[in-house]
């Protein structure tokens, strides 16, 4: 029990998760390409055409899966930065730092494939709407932790600043789960849930799933790729990363 | 399989914009985010392997 504890443990040093995520993401960028081209297949020719939106509703396949993204890339975010405040590891904050971007982006993309749905759905490109305005907000927040971040020079305060500002924000993340119920929103409710039946046809929610998998196997992949560089710039004048460009 | 051919697969009921549109915005998205990570990348070996030769070198 011990041993495989220390075993886990030793991956939160910078040097031995540089080595381990350099071997990690290719794999995960892998699983990511296939399993994009498995949804896009489905997305475009197995799922059928919907009853009341016509070929409209295929906008699902991106929008679902990266308005996902930018709420559980901010949770995890919020995780490693918590970590790294309570902790003081290097790591956490080298995690949350890397994230940021790709969760930003997502939160972009969220609203913007929105807006693309909006538009002929309910003729409007943007409705201050519960749904989408917490939505915005987070990706304001996504942009303030970034832009605090590299205002701080001294990137062990600009961790700690960052990982205050994401925890405080975290709380924003079920105000957008739960808004379609809380609110009197236009934005419809969730299609898929856990208590109860989905409200789609199997083959949507499969290709909307299997959409929803490869973006987390992307989401995974660029992260680990730009903790690496994070992680050299940051040790740089340790021995192991002069032993490493040698 | 609902197309008929090419062309109204493209035109995808009328929606060819907002379909097109989502699908292409995030292929471009990705696809940014990738080539700025790869430069990213480059640069920070570059300016670490530059500190290095340039402490490493003769004074």
């Amino acid at each position: 029990m011990t041993t495989r504890a220390i075993h886990w443990f030793k991956f939160a040093s910078p040097q031995n998760f540089y080595g381990l995520a350099g071997r990690l993401w290719t794999w995960f960028a892998a699983l990511a390409a296939a399993l994009m081209a498995v949804g896009l297949w489905i997305s475009f020719f197995v799922a059928p055409t919907d009853a009341q939106q016509g070929q409209g509703y295929r906008i699902i396949f991106v929008h679902v899966p990266a308005s996902q993204m930018s709420m559980f890339i901010y949770v995890v975010m919020a995780f490693w930065a918590g970590l790294g405040l309570a902790f003081n590891t290097r790591l956490s904050g080298m995690m949350a730092s890397a994230l940021a971007p790709t969760g930003a982006l997502f939160a972009f993309l969220s609203l913007i494939t929105g807006a693309l749905w909006g538009k002929p759905m309910w003729g409007a490109w943007w409705v201050w709407d519960a749904r989408l305005t917490s939505e915005l907000i987070l990706l304001f927040l996504y942009l303030g932790f970034l832009a605090l971040q590299s205002s701080i020079d001294d990137p062990r305060r600009a961790d700690k600043a960052g990982a205050v500002l994401a925890l405080v924000g975290v709380v924003n993340v079920p105000i957008i789960y739960f808004s379609v119920q809380w609110w009197n929103t236009l934005h419809q409710g969730a299609s898929v849930s856990l208590t109860r039946a989905p409200s789609m046809a199997s083959t949507m929610l499969w290709g909307m799933l299997i959409m929803v998998v490869a973006f987390w196997m992307y989401t995974i992949a660029v992260a680990l790729v730009r903790v690496r560089s994070i992680i050299l710039e940051r040790e740089r004048h340790t021995e192991w990363v002069k032993h490493a460009l040698e | 399989m609902h197309w008929n051919s090419a062309a109204e697969f493209f035109a995808m009921g009328g929606y060819a914009l907002y379909v097109w549109g989502s699908f292409g915005i995030t292929a471009a998205v990705m696809a940014i985010e990738v080539l700025l990570l790869s430069r990213q990348r480059a640069r920070v070996l570059r300016n670490l392997r530059d500190e290095l030769r340039s402490e490493g070198g003769p004074t």
